[in-house]
């Protein structure tokens, strides 16, 4: 079977990786999440009242320092004097293509402090908040999110904006 | 990380996905979705383009206002910089690549077997 690409239709990432993981040699596919019913929370206050936290899918900057064990963990970071440069290299995205040298492009402190300075949303919390892509599913639902939900009801969070890479 | 959003939309925090993943995202389901259309890896918006990303995060702000229930997928109207031709380079699989591909899987299955025996040594 052909791939479809055509321009300006969305690539089809889930057949892109099977194919991909097959001509490696792999034979199970990998199962991606999906859900019948999706829980939807309505905003508890206007935007111009609500604080704002970001959450990422990559790791802190620096890079592995035990092994890889630590870029699997959910981690936070300051959402003023942000590094400017979190790890991305383990991750899965178009390094042919494109890079993350501007950390703006997958983490909008900038976009948003401004958004906050003009009143169209309440603020930004004092942490972004990093939760490492996994291949495991079950630990992503019973461990890495509730620890997002955590963090971000100590933080007074009211809204999250989610940037996977 | 729609599995994020699942968890927090639980808790009663509204979030809103920003990414360029858009079958992967809409087949987990989540509850507000500002899909970028562009290469893996800048979903906030093209390297230092700091018009489209700013436009990019206010289109975020409105949808989450503006969403009246679950899966509401928004499309940003902001174009890859360099054309379309990025489209075909992801996971790219053609006839000049495909015994490179089979000698890589071959090497990382035996880089797994390897590191699965130095553990169970360990």
């Amino acid at each position: 079977m052909v791939d479809s690409i055509r321009e300006n239709s969305p690539v089809g990432y889930m057949e892109r990786t099977r194919r991909y993981y097959r001509a490696l040699g792999y034979n199970n596919d990998y199962n991606w999440s999906h859900y019948d019913d999706v829980p939807f929370a309505a905003p508890k206050r206007p935007l111009s009242e609500s604080r704002v936290t970001i959450v990422t899918t990559t790791s802190p900057p620096g890079g592995p320092r035990d092994g890889d064990r630590m870029l699997k963990e959910v981690w936070s970071g300051p959402t003023t004097d942000t590094p400017s440069d979190l790890y991305t290299a383990f991750m899965s995205w178009d390094k042919e293509t494109t890079h993350t040298r501007d950390r703006e492009s997958y983490l909008p402190i900038l976009a948003l402090r401004a958004m906050a300075a003009e009143g169209r949303i309440g603020g930004l919390t004092e942490r972004f908040h990093g939760v490492p892509t996994t291949y495991s599913q079950r630990r992503t639902v019973e461990r890495d999110a509730p620890e997002i939900v955590r963090r971000c009801r100590e933080d007074a969070a009211d809204v999250a904006l989610l940037v996977p890479m | 990380m729609s599995l994020v959003a699942r968890a927090l939309e639980a808790e009663g925090i509204a979030t809103v996905v920003v990414g360029s993943a858009r079958d992967i995202v809409e087949h987990c389901g989540v509850p507000r979705f500002l899909f970028t259309d562009f290469p893996l890896g800048n979903p906030a918006g093209p390297p230092y383009d700091r018009a489209a990303q700013a436009a990019i995060a206010a289109q975020a702000f409105d949808l989450l206002e503006s969403a009246k229930g679950s899966r509401t997928t928004v499309q940003a109207p902001q174009l890859w910089p360099d054309g379309e031709g990025w489209r075909r380079v992801y996971n790219y699989i053609g006839p000049e690549n495909r015994d490179a591909l089979r000698a890589e899987g071959a090497a990382r299955r035996e880089r797994q077997a390897a590191d699965k025996r130095s553990l169970a040594a360990s």
